[in-house]
């Protein structure tokens, strides 16, 4: 079990900058997440950690050493890949035994390490199967036995479920998850979806066009997000964006636009110019005492909870309110902001202004 | 505009049955979602009205007319599939212009102009027009797919996991869109889904299939709060309802095996006992996994609980379901 350090990491393909000097260090037994768009470098930067991909610059250290040169098979890693590649001629149980005997592993021992991997897979049933005949699932927990059969100090995963529909991938996220914690492997896990990184990740990267955007614990990073990109990316609905013009010294703790006055927590930055006032649809109120004004243009049913879509004179607005309340499409009605709960961004460069309420959570990192 | 409606349909491939016996009236003006797993009989059940495969027994009406013997073309419906096909050597814009120029359309070329710039807007594309189909992402050729059964005004739309290709945002995005499209121009659309938040925010009514059979119909909201059984039950809600041995938190009524607690139904902070095992913050809310008499629950609370594993919290059910043996509801 490792601790990893990545420091400074770039990678070019030709003109292209795939990751521009990422810095960050996963803790030994961490479940982390690199989260992000398709084409953000969470691959790539996977990919450099796993010895598959060489960096540009910047180094890479697994356990205080640095790898960075290393090829993947002298870093002791494993990876499971979003397709995963089973030997379709060999039994379950002879595909997770693969890498032990290629490794010289003596076939008493061999066997012995594989039933305790299925045991703790819930596959020992299945061992003497062929590959062709088994279900999705249980091909995913087969390549994951030969990940985990080698004891190697880290197990990178690319997408792992990627391929699944949601019902079996939201069985087999708790899955993989119970699993690590049995295990307490340092584990990084490439994904999209960020509902899946906030389930599952002990700390999340989150990046975009190969620049690191924000490192943290998931519930930081959804409650004060450095950049209007990690804000924007987290969060379903993600969090509504209130554009507006003025000046805001430190200090500050009201903000005013469209004829309105709102509180927002004492900032430390002062900014001038075009602003965005962040908030998430849950902290958003229906009331129709509120000088704020909006019109619903949409009302969707999510069972417990509804979202209220308004619009308003900046922008449209998402509300997230119990599904009790009666809401009509058409109707005009006043919004109020939880206070405690708004980040203001600077318009132009999408980065977060310095208050007292996310302070600590930026200075993390 | 109009009604479709499907009685006594069975399909059968080989020895599977893929349909069996289904009833179902899709009103006319209404967006209905046909929800189910992979295998439920949710595209047999388009395809028996699109016309592409023939019902082994039992008849497809469509604005009252028995479509027996009717051609997909006839039938003036137009659908889109879980994989896009365009044509690759047409542009974006002559892709969405296609199915005007049908020679029976004749529609003049302003409303074409018209009718294309409109399309294009909603779905996001306007910047793509003169591209070539095959220099777009599959999410962009996606929408163009979606864009050339809009420009047209079937009777019927019927499409098959249109959105599940698209990321999230845009899905977000599109699936206002199209409910605003089908609500203000009345038309009736089939649509076909796995993914559970469609079928809530888009339909108006939800059709619950499993293994072929239709085992309940109604709105999102009928389906969620008023559950037919265990199976319609678990469709709807994420987390997904707990299913517990019925006795578990005392008397239960005649005939009931299951309880039934979906996760807002569980009361914290009275009643019994039960363990922390698991903490997830999900941002706007947290679950909690609990562990009471052996029994994983799953429920969830504020998003900043200081809840930690370990912890005990006392739980009571509110509003449980009670289903039989065979997963049918008795109360």
């Amino acid at each position: 079990m490792a601790q990893i350090h990545i420091e400074k990491v770039r990678k070019d393909f030709g003109a292209f900058t795939a990751v521009q000097s990422s810095t960050f260090t996963i803790e030994d037994g961490e479940f982390f997440m690199l989260l992000g768009p398709s084409g953000c470098g969470k691959t790539t930067t996977l990919r450099m950690m796993a010895g598959l991909e060489l960096p540009t610059s910047g180094e890479i250290y697994i356990d205080g050493e640095e790898v960075g040169m290393k090829p993947a098979s002298q870093r002791d890693i494993a990876f499971v890949f979003q397709m995963f590649a089973l030997y379709p001629h060999l039994n379950v149980g002879k595909n997770i035994s693969y890498p032990l005997i290629s490794q010289g592993m003596p076939k008493v021992q061999a066997k012995k390490k594989v039933s305790e991997i299925a045991e703790i897979l819930g596959i020992t049933d299945i061992l003497n199967r062929p590959i062709g005949g088994l279900s999705g699932g249980d091909r995913q927990r087969v390549a994951l036995g030969r990940a985990i059969v080698r004891d190697p100090k880290a197990f990178f995963m690319d997408e792992p479920l990627g391929a699944l529909d949601a019902e079996f991938r939201e069985h087999m996220s708790e899955e993989l998850r119970a699993l690590h914690n049995r295990m307490n492997a340092t584990t990084v896990y490439v994904t999209h979806d960020q509902l899946e990184a906030m389930q599952m990740g002990d700390k999340i990267v989150v990046m975009n066009h190969g620049v690191v955007e924000q490192f943290g614990v998931p519930q930081d990073i959804y409650d004060w997000p450095a950049t209007k990109f990690v804000a924007q990316f987290i969060g379903s609905p993600p969090m509504n964006f209130l554009d507006f013009h003025g000046m805001l010294a430190p200090s500050e703790i009201k903000v005013r636009f469209g004829e309105a006055e709102f509180d927002i927590p004492k900032t430390l930055d002062g900014a001038n110019g075009n602003l965005t006032f962040g908030v998430r649809p849950e902290h958003v109120k229906l009331d129709d005492s509120a000088k704020y004004r909006g019109e619903v243009s949409a009302v969707e049913y999510l069972g417990t909870t509804q979202i209220i879509t308004l619009e308003t004179a900046n922008g449209s607005v998402k509300a997230r309110v119990a599904s009790s309340d009666n809401v009509q499409v058409g109707e005009r009605t006043g919004l109020k902001f939880d206070s405690r709960t708004v980040s203001i961004f600077n318009g132009e460069t999408g980065h977060v202004l310095r208050s007292e309420a996310n302070q600590e959570v930026l200075n993390y990192g | 505009m109009a009604e479709v409606s499907l009685q006594g349909v069975t399909k059968t491939f080989g020895g599977e049955t893929a349909l069996d016996n289904v009833t179902m009236t899709v009103p006319d003006g209404s967006f209905v979602v046909l929800l189910g797993p992979t295998g439920a009989g949710k595209t047999t059940t388009l395809r028996m009205v699109s016309g592409l495969d023939k019902p082994d027994a039992g008849k497809v009406m469509i604005g009252g007319i028995d479509m027996a013997g009717l051609t997909p073309a006839q039938r003036d419906v137009t659908m889109v599939f879980q994989q896009y096909s365009l044509y690759p050597h047409l542009t974006v814009r002559q892709n969405l212009e296609f199915p005007l120029k049908s020679p029976i359309l004749r529609t003049p070329q302003n409303v074409i102009n018209q009718k294309v710039g409109e399309v294009a807007e909603i779905l996001q594309i306007s910047h793509k027009l003169d591209n070539k189909a095959t220099a777009l992402s599959g999410g962009e050729m996606q929408r163009v797919s979606i864009g050339r059964a809009l420009v047209r005004q079937p009777s019927v739309y019927l499409m098959d996991e249109p959105l599940s290709s698209l990321d999230a945002k845009l899905r977000s995005d599109l699936r206002v869109e199209l409910k605003n499209i089908q609500a203000n121009s009345g038309a009736t659309l089939l649509y076909v889904t796995h993914d559970q938040i469609e079928a809530m925010t888009m339909a108006t009514h939800v059709g619950v299939l499993d293994h072929g059979q239709l085992t309940q119909f109604g709105t999102p909201r009928e389906i969620y709060e008023n559950p037919v059984s265990v199976y319609a039950a678990s469709r709807l809600g994420q987390p997904r309802m707990n299913i517990l041995p019925a006795h578990l938190f005392g008397d239960a009524p005649a005939g009931a095996r299951d309880v039934g607690l979906r996760p807002e139904h569980i009361v914290q902070g009275e009643g019994e006992d039960s363990t922390v095992t698991r903490v997830e913050r999900l941002g706007d809310q947290t679950r909690l996994h609990l562990v009471y008499k052996d029994h994983v629950i799953i429920t969830v609370t504020d998003a900043h609980t200081e809840l930690s594993g370990g912890d005990i919290v006392k739980i009571r059910p509110n509003n449980p379901y009670y289903f039989d043996a065979d997963g049918a509801r008795v109360a």
